[in-house]
């Protein structure tokens, strides 16, 4: 299982990466494995809000169904629509192409009490 | 505080093996999925999966009461099967609720047995303990049987490479005693998955063999390991009932549209009072099954609303890998059920709090050509 070290990471499993002020955000090679084959996505439009550690959307697998929390707030300035099309991307490559929305962030202060990619996989292990 | 001992099949150490993600189901350590819950469905209809299902509870019925015992307990009327026959049938309570959905097995009017869901195993030995005759002996023999279903069009080769008998001499719905990897057996011409398929009741040292010896054989047959996700996702598509989710103890064989199972015209049994007021009366709720119209998949508890009212909630729900959307079963009020199939739509399920359009059909909800045996 990989955890990149340049991204961040929420203890609600979605991945952030920042630049130049817009945040994209995804989920975790982790919950992705842990949901198994997924088959729907829901994403919030183009243009709405998303509020840090709020749902932004919904991601279903066969069995499971789990919401999307933010790891920001901000306005929702790109949506990846191909997912929508094709959810199976999300267990395919949850740190590429599976990526879900980009968010401009609000206040960049948000983004201190993220995890790192070690921090974050020392969490997994206590929560296993 | 010491925490509870998962049970574990005799196949644990083959599951981990194969690195299956477990779960508990039941008090039992099982695998969920092998390669994938997709994979894996589709390769049961395409081809042969193989399930450990050694977590099913067997109970057996002896003597010369044994006939009349499980008759006094089974809707269905076991005098109407041979020796080496099966049949499905509930065993209820006085009410008419269901105690259990089993397949009973006839070695012959001596010797019956039950294979039962893990989850009542308990309740039901007792049940039908309780209602035995002096001349009928019963027996929880769950522990002396660990049991492999093979399922999909090319179990019969998989099957036919490894066992002593001709598998596809096994009529549907019979079953034979013979050898399976030079292991001893109850062969079954039976399963949950509306393929073609075996299920093969074994002493549990013998499981492991025979899954290898299975596993290999199916090899070239394109045989995958098949885990409880896709033996749900299996299920719901042919419509059929799974204990605790469409049938309970206070869910009747009517209500859940499986009449053809209750035979209300043999000797007493129980339940029988009851459920003929019910069917004179007709039941209050009943059974549906519906696919869903756009994206979105159901799921147990979810409301079932027809004209804007509840009517219901789904007691199954899931995505159809076959047809690649939401299909779900629940109980909806008699009443508004007419008012769909007279106006023909006006269902919709509440998923997450929004009504979502969905269609009532008649399960199954995948149809392949009929079985050939």
């Amino acid at each position: 299982m990989e955890f990149p070290k340049e991204l961040k990471y929420t203890k609600e499993h979605e991945w952030v990466k920042v630049e130049g002020g817009v945040a994209t955000v995804g989920i975790t090679d982790y919950a992705q494995d842990s949901l198994g084959d997924v088959v729907y996505v829901e994403l919030p439009q183009e243009g709405g809000a998303v509020t840090k550690n709020e749902a932004f959307g919904v991601v279903e697998s066969v069995k499971a169904v789990s919401d999307l929390y933010s790891p920001v707030s901000g306005n929702v300035v790109e949506v990846n629509d191909a997912i929508i099309e094709s959810p199976e991307a999300i267990n395919d490559d949850p740190y590429g192409d599976a990526w879900m929305i980009r968010v401009e962030v609000s206040s960049s202060g948000e983004l201190d009490d993220l995890l790192t990619a070690d921090e974050y996989q020392k969490f997994i292990q206590e929560e296993k | 505080m010491k925490e509870l001992e998962q049970a574990k099949t005799p196949l644990y150490r083959e599951h981990i093996a194969l690195k299956a993600k477990m779960v508990d189901f039941a008090g039992y350590l099982m695998p969920v999925e092998y390669t994938g819950l997709i994979e894996e469905h589709l390769r049961v209809r395409s081809a042969c999966g193989i399930f450990d299902v050694s977590h099913m509870g067997e109970i057996e019925v002896t003597g010369r009461g044994a006939l009349a015992a499980v008759n006094l307990v089974a809707t269905n009327d076991a005098s109407r099967i041979k020796d080496n026959q099966c049949q499905y049938t509930l065993v209820c309570n006085a009410d008419g609720g269901v105690v259990d959905d089993v397949i009973v097995y006839r070695f012959n009017a001596e010797r019956f047995l039950f294979c039962v869901n893990v989850s009542n195993t308990d309740k039901a030995f007792e049940w039908i303990s309780r209602q035995a005759n002096a001349d009928a002996v019963v027996r929880n023999v769950s522990p002396d049987y660990a049991q492999i279903a093979l399922q999909g069009p090319k179990s019969v080769e998989v099957l036919k490479a490894i066992a002593d008998i001709d598998p596809g001499a096994i009529k549907r719905y019979h079953f034979t005693v013979g050898e399976v990897a030079n292991i001893s057996a109850i062969i079954s011409r039976t399963g949950y998955t509306g393929e073609d398929g075996f299920e093969i009741y074994l002493s549990p040292l013998g499981a492991p063999a025979v899954w290898k010896a299975a596993l290999e054989a199916g090899t070239g047959f394109g045989i995958l390991p098949v885990g409880l996700g896709a033996r749900d996702t299996l299920r719901l598509e042919m419509g059929y009932p799974l204990y605790g989710h469409e049938l309970t103890d206070i869910t009747t064989p009517l209500e859940a549209g499986l009449e053809r199972f209750v035979a209300l015209n043999k000797n007493e049994f129980i339940g029988k009072d009851a459920l003929k007021r019910g069917f004179a009366a007709g039941p209050e709720k009943r059974l549906i099954g519906f696919n869903m119209l756009k994206p979105g998949i159901p799921r147990q508890g979810y409301d079932i609303m027809v004209n804007d009212k509840k009517a219901g909630s789904v007691t199954s729900g899931t995505y159809s890998p076959m047809l690649r959307a939401g299909i779900g079963m629940g109980y909806a009020a008699s009443g508004l059920i007419k008012d769909i199939e007279e106006n023909g739509s006006g269902l919709k399920i509440m998923i997450r709090g929004r009504p979502s359009e969905a269609r009532m059909v008649k399960p199954p909800f995948y149809k392949k050509e009929a079985l050939t045996c």
